[in-house]
């Protein structure tokens, strides 16, 4: 199982990036991914902006140890995650997350799974641009609670 | 014992520093840095008070209060992360 992790500026081309996944993999059955994108609103206010902020040399591991968990947990076959920082407008991709496994249902578990766990352990801020000026994005409970459906 | 303090996001803010190199006493842990921190000013008491949400990690691992804090170490101390 490979797991493949990168941070960068520089958007990614999503169908590129699974076909990659799966491309020689005769044993892949089925890819499951999550895109995650800039909203031109939060909390009721407009966003024309915003700008990811993270840890680096966290960041790296913190998203290594997620595949790592997700390939312990299912029968994956590879994982994948790409996280953009820096500034991004309304529509731009955020995060990309990709798995590949035999049978649908662990690559949706593990997809879903990965995108939960990043979202409260992965060391990045999101810092947006609003009419009132830039303000931190606050971090949501039910980031942690869907975080916690997958204890145990 | 020498150690580096990192700072990210609304927390850095907070304190105005981004990085800065401390020494503590053989045996310290990150309660003892956290107290360390705390008694600089009210700024660094308010980012840090005990009912605000703030994490920190130890060598990029997640950490508490009772962590141990050993020659070298990285600590980071920042908000909950709003990635994704």
């Amino acid at each position: 199982m490979a797991a493949i992790v990168r941070v960068q500026e520089d958007d990614f081309d999503t169908g590129r990036e699974l076909d990659a996944m799966t491309r020689g993999h005769d044993d892949v059955g089925a890819v499951a991914s999550f895109v995650g994108l800039v909203r031109a609103s939060n909390e009721g206010d407009a966003v024309s902006a915003m700008t990811l902020e993270h840890y680096p040399a966290m960041t790296q591991k913190a998203l290594e140890e997620i595949c790592a968990e997700a390939a312990a947990r299912w029968k994956v076959i590879d994982t994948l995650v790409v996280h953009r920082v820096g500034r991004l407008i309304p529509g731009d991709r955020i995060v990309l997350v990709g798995v590949t496994s035999a049978h649908r249902g662990d690559a949706f578990a593990a997809c879903e799974f990965m995108m939960d766990f990043l979202k409260t352990r992965a060391p990045f801020w999101k810092r947006e641009e609003t009419p009132a000026g830039a303000r931190w994005v606050e971090a949501r409970a039910r980031d942690d609670e869907a975080a916690a459906r997958w204890k145990g | 014992m020498a150690v580096t303090l990192l700072y990210f996001a609304s927390l850095r803010e907070a304190v105005g520093l981004s990085r800065e190199e401390l020494a503590f006493e053989a045996g310290a842990t990150i309660g003892t840095v956290v107290d360390f921190l705390r008694a600089r000013s009210v700024r660094w008491a308010d980012a840090l008070a005990p009912g605000k949400t703030w994490r920190v990690a130890v060598n990029q691992q997640m950490a508490s209060l009772a962590t141990p804090v050993n020659p070298g170490d990285e600590v980071a101390f920042f908000p909950p992360v709003t990635g994704g």
